[in-house]
């Protein structure tokens, strides 16, 4: 059943990056109403695979690499619904929809079966952290996005380049505003969930910061969106550099999160 | 009755025949007036602009019609025929439907996509309205012009991107800012177009006008048509720090901006983006600034650029409409012929017939014991009255008498006789 449901719910989610993609070279307003009707039924029904998955498991769905990709793709769908709720910008699927689905896919290849958690994990910690690093990284995955197409805007504008893409992109001042929107929301969720996992570090091993690969790497992080932030409010920077470092961030994010993992020995690794 | 529709426009017509025959002022009255004095035109209503001039006729008989219409054209201009006839063009039937849906979708425009030529044919029709000179076809005829153009508008992209360089310009600064209330806009010069992309830029929200120009008077005066005011050229550059749209218009034989200078004033201004437009020849404002993160500097030619390039859209969309139209023509073809009187007896003859049976069944239901023979009698009655009833109409609708479409709609009214897709 759970299966089902996860695989109903990826294939809903290709459909709705094949649509996007398709949106993007050719799009009208029909496409961009389907694309989000897909990615919606995806979103329902991969809400529901999660709840059965915690049911089945009793613990929250977030212990392996299989369920944490699929967890992280849930919440940029979600960030990304919230988002176009408010500002209704249908090609800004194509740019966050095709993340959702390689998420899930990957998540689709690794190895599926329900695990006892482990003691350690077995904190109300573990559901807080995990769920304030998620949905902080899922607004950096939009911030992503968005930070693509600000770049390509940009370059249009700059090279008069002014047909096709360019009349459906957004203005330059509403992809910065909303880039900013998401840099806003995801770093102080970032920085609440680096400061959650310590403190239960603390808890679980007696020390608040380890130098554990994981934890280096999320500090890097910490500290480009922090330089988001900080030129902005100093030098007022915005725009391009903005665009380009939420584009490198979310990089980063993505190197951590499948990267660490295979390549460092970590004490979040996942089993 | 056939629609006649004799006319001509920019592509049939060079400007000095277009002006000779236009219809200008009091003239359009006088003229439609006495176009309705002709025997063979039933109904009427003339469009005068200055890219066309056209006849919108119903007439009996079309070569004849014709004739006079050229004549009375001849002498309402004073005009000798062979100067203009070939200029002319003639259409009827359904081509004259077509013709006159796409001048309508503005298809047939100079600018295609233009808006304003469906104004100037809703101006057209209330007047030939007030004049009482049309009647059921040429009403029909403008109301579904006007429907299928606002189809056409909504359906296609015919009327999206500007196809003009001061329009080009209120566009791209769309793409650049969300919101031109709170940005501010600074004139440097003057010249019609770039007074025309400010007034653009005003009417789209723009509040905060300035005005520079070498003499300060000048620029007073064209700040006070803005509601801006006015800068003196030495201070534009400070006043640039402030300002996020900018048109330069100046006759300045040299660069008045420099590289060096606007990188100054994005530093102050926190890099804020802005958005540049220089419309002089030769340019005013070094092209490097454009390399320069968040100024966007536009010439005259890329604006150009733009231009064409949406005018080639629209020619793109124009294809869709044409399929919009040619089903449009097909609609009003049908009604045309639903018009037509022998559908309409069929009709009016259905409609006694069902009358006389449901009021003999209702009256056999309540008389049951009623002898057959008295029964046939009183069927023999109302079978009489309701021939006699329906003889008149009848006989009137098979006469080819010229107001008969006219009489075919009232009949159909007044007996609630709906024909196919006509009562809108």
């Amino acid at each position: 059943m759970g299966t089902i449901l996860f695989e109903l719910g990826l294939t809903f989610y290709f459909a709705a990056a094949i649509i996007s993609t398709v949106d993007l070279f050719m799009g009208s307003r029909a496409s961009s109403r389907l694309m989000l009707l897909a990615a919606g039924a995806g979103f329902v029904i991969h809400t529901s695979s999660i709840v059965y998955r915690y049911f089945a498991a009793g613990h929250i769905p977030i212990s392996s690499m299989h369920e944490a990709s699929s967890f992280f793709a849930w919440c940029v769908v979600l960030i990304f619904f919230l988002l176009e709720y408010r500002y209704k910008i249908g090609i800004m699927g194509s740019f966050v929809l095709p993340v959702v689905f390689l998420l899930m896919l990957s998540s689709s290849f690794l190895p599926r079966e329900i695990r006892p958690l482990s003691p350690v994990l077995q904190s109300y910690w573990f559901g807080i952290h995990t769920f304030l690093a998620f949905l902080g990284n899922a607004a950096f995955a939009v911030a992503f996005g968005l930070g693509i197409m600000y770049l390509l805007q940009e370059r249009n504008l700059k090279a008069h380049h002014l047909h096709g893409l360019f009349q459906r992109l957004p203005s330059l001042q509403m992809l910065d505003e909303m880039n900013n929107t998401m840099i806003n929301f995801g770093f102080p969720l970032l920085t609440c969930a680096i400061i959650s996992g310590a403190l239960w570090a603390e808890q679980a091993w007696g020390s608040y910061w380890r130098w554990d690969p994981r934890e280096v790497w999320s500090m890097i992080i910490w500290f480009i969106y922090a330089l988001i932030l900080h030129i902005r409010f100093t030098a007022g920077w915005r725009g391009k550099k903005t665009a380009l470092l939420s584009v490198i961030g979310f990089m980063v994010i993505l190197f951590t999160f499948f990267g660490v993992n295979i390549l460092f020995k970590s004490l979040h690794s996942f089993q | 009755m056939k629609i006649v529709v004799v006319g001509l426009n920019h592509k049939t017509a060079s400007v000095e025949i277009r002006e000779k025959l236009a219809f200008s002022g009091p003239k359009l009255e006088e003229g439609i007036g006495q176009l309705m004095n002709m025997p063979e035109v039933k109904e009427s209503a003339l469009l005068s602009t200055c890219n066309r001039v056209e006849l919108f006729t119903c007439v009996g008989n079309v070569p004849a019609a014709v004739e006079n219409i050229m004549n009375f054209l001849s002498a309402f201009h004073g005009l000798e025929r062979n100067d203009f006839e070939k200029s002319l063009f003639v259409h009827s039937d359904s081509e004259a439907v077509r013709h006159v849906f796409r001048v309508a979708s503005s298809l047939d425009s100079m600018v295609v996509g233009e808006p304003q030529i469906l104004g100037q044919l809703k101006d057209t029709f209330e007047l030939a309205l007030s004049k009482k000179t049309t009647g059921v076809l040429l009403n029909q005829l403008m109301k579904k012009a006007i429907s299928t153009a606002k189809r056409i508008r909504t359906e296609t992209g015919i009327a999206e991107n500007a196809v003009s360089i001061s329009f080009a310009a209120v566009e791209l600064a769309r793409k650049i800012f969300t919101d031109l209330q709170d940005k501010s806009f600074m004139l440097m010069g003057a010249g019609e177009m770039a007074e025309l992309a400010a007034r653009h830029l005003v009417n789209n929200g723009v509040r905060d006008v300035k005005v520079v120009n070498r003499t300060y008077e000048r620029g007073c005066e064209l700040a006070r048509e803005f509601n801006g005011k006015a800068v003196r050229f030495e201070d534009f550059l400070h006043e640039l720090v402030h300002t996020d749209i900018v048109i330069c218009s100046t006759g300045a034989p040299a660069y008045v901006l420099l590289k060096d200078q606007m990188n100054k004033v994005m530093k102050e201004r926190k890099h804020r983006p802005v958005f540049v437009i220089d419309i002089s020849v030769p340019r005013n404002i070094d092209p490097e600034i454009n390399n320069i993160e968040n100024v966007y500097l536009y010439d005259v030619d890329n604006l150009q650029d733009v231009v064409q390039t949406n005018i080639h859209e629209r020619k793109k969309e124009a294809d869709k409409a044409e399929v919009i139209i040619a089903e449009e023509v097909g609609k009003f073809i049908k009604w045309m012929a639903s018009l037509d009187s022998v559908p309409t007896i069929l009709a009016l003859r259905r409609k006694a017939e069902e009358i006389k049976n449901e009021e003999l069944a209702k009256f056999s239901a309540k008389c049951p014991d009623m002898e057959d023979s008295k029964m046939k009698a009183v069927e023999y009655m109302v079978a009489s009255i309701i021939n006699k009833l329906i003889h008149p109409p009848t006989v009137a609708l098979k006469q080819d008498t010229e107001d008969r479409d006219e009489l075919i709609a009232m009949i159909k009214k007044l007996y609630g006789i709906n024909g196919e897709e006509n009562e809108e």
